[in-house]
């Protein structure tokens, strides 16, 4: 056996989902190589270098990996793989959209977003919206992996002692061209690792509401804010505090559902978290049958307390 | 420019499925199906950028049971010209998938093929990504926004911290997230004017495909049940349960 990471990261650090990743790695086996693709990445090689369990970190630096177009890390990881017998990466949306290019160059399937390791050949991933669990098994020669990153404990970020190794970048041809990104500007934990997140849904009734309502309490709790799908398509928050079957997964220590009614889809998202609260002034909502503790009543009253008694 | 877009007829996103009693699969019989909702946002989208003069024709292409051509008629009756229908017996794996469209995509020539970013049923995203690495062409996943002109696409994704822009020389490859659009309903004379749009039928031989399954089902199980907790009175006793009995907060 021997396992390729696909480091997730922003050039200067690693992103925590890489630390899940090594995680699921560590329960497959040894060794474990972790793969660096970026521009002016060194910081990230080495610090991928001390993770535990890692015993090889290659580092493939060029401007054509600065904005982890998928077609040149693609080409990139297909042409390592036949190293390997497993190619690993965090689910997240560089996770997602990477992996399958570069399965389909090495003609092999892709197992998405597991969520154990049963074998080396077999893994569980949940399927409708997390509602079933398929036991799935592989006769590939290389199996790649996503990873759901709340099913994986994270390995620690010191401990480990592996060796960089430069690799070059592979030669792709494929036109595309990054023009620009929006991104959401926050001083508050990453949502998908956050130990709070609270969470809106439409009935807060405005972009206003989040700030003016939910904000204050997730001050409080050091918490990341979350949203329910008709909160985002309804514009009041950005696209990338959606949480749910199609959006990001979640599963933190107190995960807190203000004004959702609880979809399935949205369920799917956040089922997992250790304890949900959920406030809504419909006390037969979807949402209380998942809720450890539920309140019912008017959200522009009770968050409002809520934070006053925290203080 | 034609416009290709695959669709899946998958459990309709509102049932509550079932696990078949031998844990084998999901139940499928006697339930209600529709079209993958990413696919009719794919749907859409190449409708839409024929009427606004940008494609010159738009297929659909579907691999399913015979029931799947219902799911054809839909997307017709949304606007689609015409429809690829390859039967199927049981679900085909990502990579199979990726493998016969890749063909279809060498038969028809389309500039741009729009795909969902995923099926609700399998959840694993991956035909779209695969297909555009078999053909060598950019791709374009999670859109939000899509602009064509002067034979390149500029596509505004929807990435884990926010926004991102992308430009790629045609022919490309986009996979829909929710926001890219609205789909339409099908009215009931677009309904009756499908029914006589052009449905043609390919089998996987004839696009020389074979099936090869690389993963094997082993077993579908139903997730541990969360259990329902209790109702609190009032704020005070929500602070006081979550930092005494469940002890999340200070």
């Amino acid at each position: 056996m021997s396992i390729l990471v696909v480091a997730d990261h922003n050039h200067q650090t690693l992103r925590p989902a890489t630390l899940n990743a090594v995680g699921a790695a560590t329960k497959l086996g040894q060794p474990i190589t972790v793969l660096v693709a970026g521009h002016q990445a060194a910081a990230v090689a080495q610090a991928a270098a001390v993770l535990p369990g890692v015993v090889k970190v290659l580092h493939a630096d060029d401007a054509r990996y600065a904005h982890f177009l998928a077609e040149p890390l693609a080409a990139l990881i297909a042409q390592l793989a036949p190293g390997y017998t497993h190619v690993l990466a965090a689910a997240t949306a560089q996770g997602k959209n990477v992996m399958p290019r570069a399965a389909a160059l090495c003609d092999v399937a892709l197992l998405a977003d597991i969520t154990s390791v049963v074998s080396a050949d077999t893994f569980v991933r949940p399927i409708y919206a997390g509602n079933a669990l398929a036991t799935v098994q592989s006769s590939d020669k290389i199996k790649f992996i996503t990873v759901r990153m709340t099913a994986f404990e994270p390995v620690a970020t010191t401990g480990g002692a592996a060796a960089v190794e430069t690799v070059g970048a592979t030669p792709c041809a494929i036109g595309t061209q990054f023009i620009s990104q929006e991104l959401s500007k926050s001083e508050r934990p990453e949502l998908t690792a956050a130990r709070v997140v609270v969470s809106g849904g439409r009935a807060l009734g405005s972009a206003d509401a989040f700030k003016t309502v939910l904000e204050p309490l997730a001050d409080k709790l050091n918490a990341a804010i979350g949203a329910s799908r008709a909160a985002v398509d309804a514009g009041y928050v950005p696209n990338d505090y959606q949480v749910g079957q199609t959006g990001k997964v979640v599963a933190p220590e107190l995960y807190i559902a203000i004004g959702i009614s609880g979809a399935i889809q949205h369920l799917a998202g956040m089922k997992d978290s250790k304890v949900i609260v959920a406030i809504n002034k419909d006390g037969d909502a979807p949402i209380f049958s998942v809720a450890d503790y539920g309140l019912v009543g008017d959200l522009f009253q009770i968050v409002p307390e809520l934070v006053k008694q925290l203080a | 420019m034609k416009v290709l877009v695959s669709i899946k007829r998958v459990i309709d996103y509102n049932v509550k499925i079932r696990i078949k009693p031998d844990n084998s699969g999901v139940e499928t019989q006697n339930v209600k199906m529709s079209m993958n909702p990413f696919d009719e946002i794919a749907v859409e989208e190449a409708v839409r950028l024929k009427e606004k003069g940008f494609a010159t024709e738009t297929i659909a292409v579907t691999f399913g049971v015979t029931q799947a051509q219902e799911t054809l008629r839909t997307a017709m009756a949304m606007g689609i010209d015409r429809a690829i229908y390859v039967p199927v017996e049981t679900d085909l794996q990502s990579l199979t998938v990726a493998k016969a469209l890749k063909k279809i995509v060498e038969k028809e020539q389309p500039g741009l093929v729009i795909m969902g970013k995923q099926a609700i049923d399998g959840d694993s995203g991956q035909a779209g990504p695969m297909l555009a690495g078999l053909l060598g062409w950019p791709q374009a996943t999670f859109a939000s926004r899509v602009e064509v002109a002067d034979g390149r696409v500029r596509v505004v994704r929807e990435v884990d911290g926010g926004l991102e822009t992308l430009e790629a020389p045609l022919p490309a490859l986009i996979t829909t997230d929710l926001r890219l659009n609205e789909p339409r309903y099908a009215s009931l004379p677009n309904i009756m004017k499908a029914k006589k749009k052009p449905l043609e039928n390919l089998t996987l031989a004839d696009l020389g495909v074979e099936p090869e399954p690389r993963l094997k089902m082993l077993r579908v199980d139903e997730p541990a049940k969360r259990q329902a907790g209790i109702k609190v009175p009032d704020v005070a006793t929500l602070l006081d349960k979550l930092r005494n009995e469940a002890k999340v907060i200070g």
